[in-house]
């Protein structure tokens, strides 16, 4: 299990949750094509999917398989974690 | 030189057949019988002296694991040209084609990603007019 902390510390993991929560429910194929033409990401399809295994070890993102294809989906219930831990003074 | 054939490779040319001509549009350009195979080609109806598609059996052992890996990362076999993704997205999937990505802006492109019924997913494209 990773830590969310770490996990978000990566601009590319943070960039891959933008665009989850642009779209959820991608392949790995588009997430590749969206980090490489909408946001420059120079880094290999095995590198990108490291980055989606600490995701998702961080239980940041979920996959699931629908026949033949897998999809990622966003996860945000980690970040509850961190508003419970400093609530926002009212 | 130049490219006049390209290839997809189907599990059931039949199938492929079918699906290439009735449901994308292509047309039918060549079958020549090939012992338990045919040589088996569409062209686009756009462009019939085009670059041939040939519909080419995956009976080599080698292909059922790479088309499955492909899949199962959503990567596309290969790319078709369309005017206008969205209106294609539109035209298939309301004959009951499969997305596995919906129309996305990628740039200077836009494109989807839809399963051939005959294990592959195909890519199609056009510009992007608003980018």
């Amino acid at each position: 299990m990773s830590d969310v902390f770490e996990a978000l510390a990566a601009p590319a993991r943070r960039t891959i949750l933008d665009e989850l929560h642009d779209r959820d429910g991608q392949t790995l194929f588009e997430l590749c094509n969206r980090l490489a033409m909408k946001h420059g990401v120079a880094m290999s399809r095995q590198a990108i999917s490291q980055h989606l295994d600490v995701l998702e070890s961080a239980g940041l993102i979920t996959t699931k398989r629908e026949g033949r294809y897998k999809f990622h989906y966003i996860d945000l219930t980690p970040l509850k974690s961190i508003t419970e831990r400093w609530p926002t003074q009212s | 030189m130049k490219i006049n054939l390209t290839s997809v490779l189907v599990d059931d040319q039949n199938k492929a057949l079918a699906f290439y001509t009735d449901i994308l549009g292509f047309v039918k350009k060549t079958e020549i019988p090939m012992g338990e195979f045919r040589w088996l080609t569409v062209v686009s109806p756009e462009d019939r002296n085009g670059t041939e598609l040939v519909l080419e059996p995956d009976a080599h052992p080698a292909a059922g694991p790479f088309k499955s890996a492909l899949v199962e990362d959503g990567i596309p076999f290969t790319s078709f040209a369309v005017d206008d993704v969205n209106e294609e997205f539109e035209r298939l999937r309301a004959a009951g084609v499969r997305f596995t990505q919906e129309p996305a802006e990628m740039g200077p492109v836009i494109t989807a990603v839809f399963d051939d019924t005959c294990g592959n997913l195909i890519q199609i494209a056009s510009r992007n007019s608003g980018a």
